[in-house]
């Protein structure tokens, strides 16, 4: 009863979507205002059924209901509650449906929170969205019906892969689609605009809390995803440049610059064209990047059914989707009326290089992860394109987006001075340099040198952004203070922002010194590995909800004093009949003592040793740009509402206030 | 003109894309490009030598390479185990071949001879000769991939086709038997 229920939610929440798309828009061109006003009602509509068919599959789950194909391929009744809930969406259908469900709660939200946009432009949005929704629940009901029952039932699922039953995982899919998803958010403004044949700087102020929330949450799904491939694979690494990786990055490269370029089109009104084309580009990779996965064209890791048949359907809704927005694009960017001029030297011109260096990062990367099937298909050459191809040529062009970052905040609009903006870095240069020559001395290799003196260029930098706005030093202290206080939040945003990238970029090249072992001991063996003695105490076994845990603890002392105990294991999964290792990981945030527990043969354990400098920087960096950027949205919802002379027209404005 | 050329350009990489993605999508479809197909280094060359490896306890004996590529006529090896379900699916097939008067050399890939021995009980004996490779070592040197995998060998030790996985009906109409036919 309940999967037809939600199958039915399903069925009903297409047909409003269909609706959704349909009758806005009409309204919006033909400038009936009661068609229009129709926009967030259908909105909420979709996201009631979707949000009732979602419930449905999770209840299903939940309830252990074998009947239903997809519960009973990936559930099973041992499995932990937790995952019964989450596993709904580990798996292509339930996936899929998490996709819609997102989506349908970015058109919810454009309905409650747009309230002060023009009604037009907001019907376009709203309509954008709902035609977008359309094809995906199409896609989810014909393709990949997630409420399938079989008859007879059988007696048991057959259970979860067990590398997605770790908590880690458990949320890194919600938070990444929703990251992916919502930036259908500015392609729908995007694609608005055209239809309309305008934008201002009103738009570009819309269009930026929702491209900097949908980059917050990529930024933290793509953390939360890399920090689980680093504990759970027991790889040691924490990005391994697969396929599905490069297509997560794809986006956040081309949002990155999104989020900048809207803050020109907001403050400048320039580079309006380039803006619109970045929101498409963002949401059309973040679409791609799941095609190229779902169809079984890449090879990859992540390993979801593979379907060429699926494959054909998705690239059709994606020729519609991106071919549809892009010819729009061709024949509407030309009315859109230029903007302000600027010279090189500006606050412009260095976002404008920066969105260029991101976008060329963007292209080698899609270079790196289509090349290998480029070359079987046209070639029938078998080649793959691994790290050393991604570091030689990311790294290069990502050093003047290091260095343009930290300058940038320091020049002025339209026209700049370069020299008082370097003048007022001269001590973040002069740390940099230092730590760069240190660096090079200690780890003796150019890039990770280069790497750290760019890391802390990168904080210090943005610290230097906070120490001018307060004048430091430069009038009594008092005063510094009470300026530090009354500091827009969106200030701090923006430093926060640029120093989680450095801690970032310095955790990475932390890691590229980091150092590893595998060894084979017995127990009451012990070997010296980072200048700690590693003694294997014991080995033993324990039952887990639905696994069996071999588990290894070793004894860490320095100089004869015990240090700490590590307890890596092994988990086999009988129903799935997989093994799953679990990373023993001790952090004192410096770095990361990290063991695996191996393969066992005639009593000898081996065990994989890992000392990795600096590796907890890159997730804590991480975090630090994803709260940077909500900061930064707290900043704007306060000011969106409050009234202000930027050149809000009078129609938008008085809806605002 | 110009700027609606450079307008036009990124409506232009999409569609290109599309349609490099939709031939792609219906090769694989179609059978003919499988990008997640990794083909034997071997393919065309000689098989890499190896010392003799010891027989199965029973009537057959082991081999060395030079006995493999002695024989002067096309062979088909096949690495199997006990423990290894595909290898029960390929089975039949093998029976079939064997029928047909096509030589299969076995080898017994990281397998106890006493497992072997029930297994070949079980699901019939389709070799001419069976070797024990019990640490893996020659299947490490050929690329084994996993088992069952089968090298079709031509009349002088030439590698000229390799199958990772069961040899399915499938396979054997569409790839196999033409292959046999040509080494003939």
């Amino acid at each position: 009863m309940i999967p037809e229920l939600g199958h039915f939610a399903l069925a009903m929440a297409c047909a409003i979507a269909l609706a959704q798309a349909i009758v806005p828009i009409w309204g919006a061109h033909r400038g009936d205002s009661r068609l229009m006003a129709m926009a967030p009602a259908l909105a909420m509509a979709q996201l009631l059924a979707l949000g009732t068919a979602a419930a449905a599959l999770v209840m299903s789950s939940i309830g252990d209901d074998f009947t239903v194909l997809n519960v009973a391929e990936n559930s099973h009744t041992l499995k932990p509650l937790l995952y019964k809930i989450t596993g709904t969406w580990g798996n292509h259908e339930g996936s899929i449906l998490l996709w819609g469900l997102i989506l349908g709660l970015c058109g919810g939200a454009v309905a409650v929170f747009g309230r002060g946009l023009p009604s037009a432009l907001r019907a376009r949005v709203i309509g954008v969205l709902g035609g977008t929704s359309t094809g995906f629940l199409l896609f989810c009901l014909l393709a990949s019906d997630p409420f399938n029952r079989i008859w007879p039932p059988p007696l048991d699922g057959r259970d979860m892969n067990p590398l997605l039953q770790d908590p880690g995982l458990a949320f890194h899919p919600p938070i990444l689609y929703a990251g992916y998803v919502g930036f259908a958010v500015p392609f729908a403004f995007a694609v608005a605009a055209l239809l309309e044949g305008r934008i201002d700087a009103a738009w570009g102020r819309w269009v930026r809390p929702w491209t900097l929330a949908s980059w917050c949450l990529l930024t933290g799904g793509i953390a939360l995803g890399s920090w689980w491939a680093y504990y759970e694979l027991g790889w040691g690494g924490f990005w391994f440049w697969d396929p599905v990786e490069n297509a997560s990055l794809l986006p956040w490269l081309t949002g990155t610059a999104l989020l900048h370029s809207a803050i020109v089109v907001e403050k400048r009104e320039a580079l309006k064209i380039w803006t619109v084309l970045l929101a498409i580009a963002t949401f059309s990779l973040s679409l791609s990047g799941t095609f190229l996965v779902r169809s079984g064209i890449l090879n990859s890791v992540h390993a979801f059914a593979n379907d060429p048949t699926r494959g054909v359907f998705i690239l059709g809704l994606l020729a519609l989707v991106i071919g549809g927005s892009l010819l729009l694009f061709a024949f509407r960017a030309p009315a859109l009326s230029q903007g302000g001029l600027f010279a090189p030297i500006s606050r412009e011109g260095a976002l404008v290089f920066n969105n260029i260096m991101l976008c060329s990062i963007a292209a080698v990367v899609i270079t790196g992860t289509l090349y290998p099937l480029i070359a079987d298909f046209i070639f029938d050459h078998k080649i793959s394109v691994g790290a050393p191809f991604f570091n030689a040529t990311v790294l290069p062009l990502a050093i003047p987006v290091f260095a343009v970052m930290t300058i940038a905040p320091g020049l002025a609009w339209k026209r700049a001075n370069l020299w008082p903006a370097l003048r007022r870095l001269w001590w973040a240069a002069i740390v940099a340099a230092l730590v760069g020559m240190i660096a090079a001395y200690g780890a003796q290799k150019v890039l990770p040198a280069l790497a750290f003196a760019g890391a802390v260029w990168i904080v210090f930098g943005a610290a230097v952004e906070i120490i001018e706005r307060i004048k430091l030093f430069r009038v009594p202290m008092g005063q510094s203070l009470s300026r530090l206080v009354g500091l827009r939040l969106s200030v701090w945003g923006t430093a926060l922002g640029h120093a989680g990238m450095g801690v970032t970029v310095a955790g990475i090249a932390g890691m590229s010194m980091a150092s590893e072992r595998i060894v084979a001991l017995h127990p009451g063996e012990s070997v010296l590995e980072a200048g700690y003695d590693w003694k294997l105490i014991e080995l033993h076994d324990e039952r887990g909800p639905n696994f069996v845990s071999r588990i290894a603890t070793i004894e860490v002392t320095r100089d004869g004093a015990p240090f700490l105990m590590l307890q890596p294991s092994r988990r086999t999964f009988p129903t799935q009949r997989m093994t799953t290792t679990e990373a023993a990981i001790h952090t004192n945030g410096i770095r990361d003592l990290y063991a695996v527990l191996g393969e066992e043969r005639d009593g000898v354990a081996v065990l994989r040793i890992h000392d990795n400098f600096l590796a907890p920087w890159i997730w804590f960096g991480a975090l630090i740009m994803a709260s940077g950027g909500a900061l930064s949205l707290l900043d704007r919802r306060a000011r969106v509402g409050a009234p202000q002379k930027a050149a809000v027209r009078p129609g938008a404005g008085s809806a605002v206030a | 003109m110009n700027r609606r050329v450079v307008l036009l350009a990124p409506l232009a990489v999409a569609a290109a894309s599309g349609f490099g993605a939709w031939t792609i999508l219906r090769r694989m479809k179609e059978g003919t490009f499988d990008p997640h197909d990794v083909p034997s280094q071997l393919i065309g060359k000689s098989i890499p030598p190896f010392e003799a490896l010891p027989a199965l306890d029973g009537a057959t004996q082991g081999f060395n390479s030079a006995a493999l590529t002695g024989t002067g006529q096309p062979l088909l090896v096949n690495f199997f185990a006990s423990w290894c379900v595909p290898c029960v699916i390929e089975a039949p097939t093998l029976m079939l071949l064997k029928q047909q008067n096509i030589p299969i050399w076995g080898i017994a890939y990281k397998d106890k001879p006493v497992a072997a021995r029930a297994f070949l009980a079980r699901h019939g004996d389709p070799y001419t000769r069976i070797a024990m490779d019990e640490p893996g070592r020659v299947a490490i040197d050929w690329g084994v991939y996993g088992v069952p995998e089968t090298y079709l060998l031509d009349r002088n030790g030439v590698v000229r086709w390799r199958q990772a996985g069961p040899i399915t009906d499938d396979v054997l109409e569409t790839q196999l038997k033409p292959m046999l036919r040509s080494v003939a």
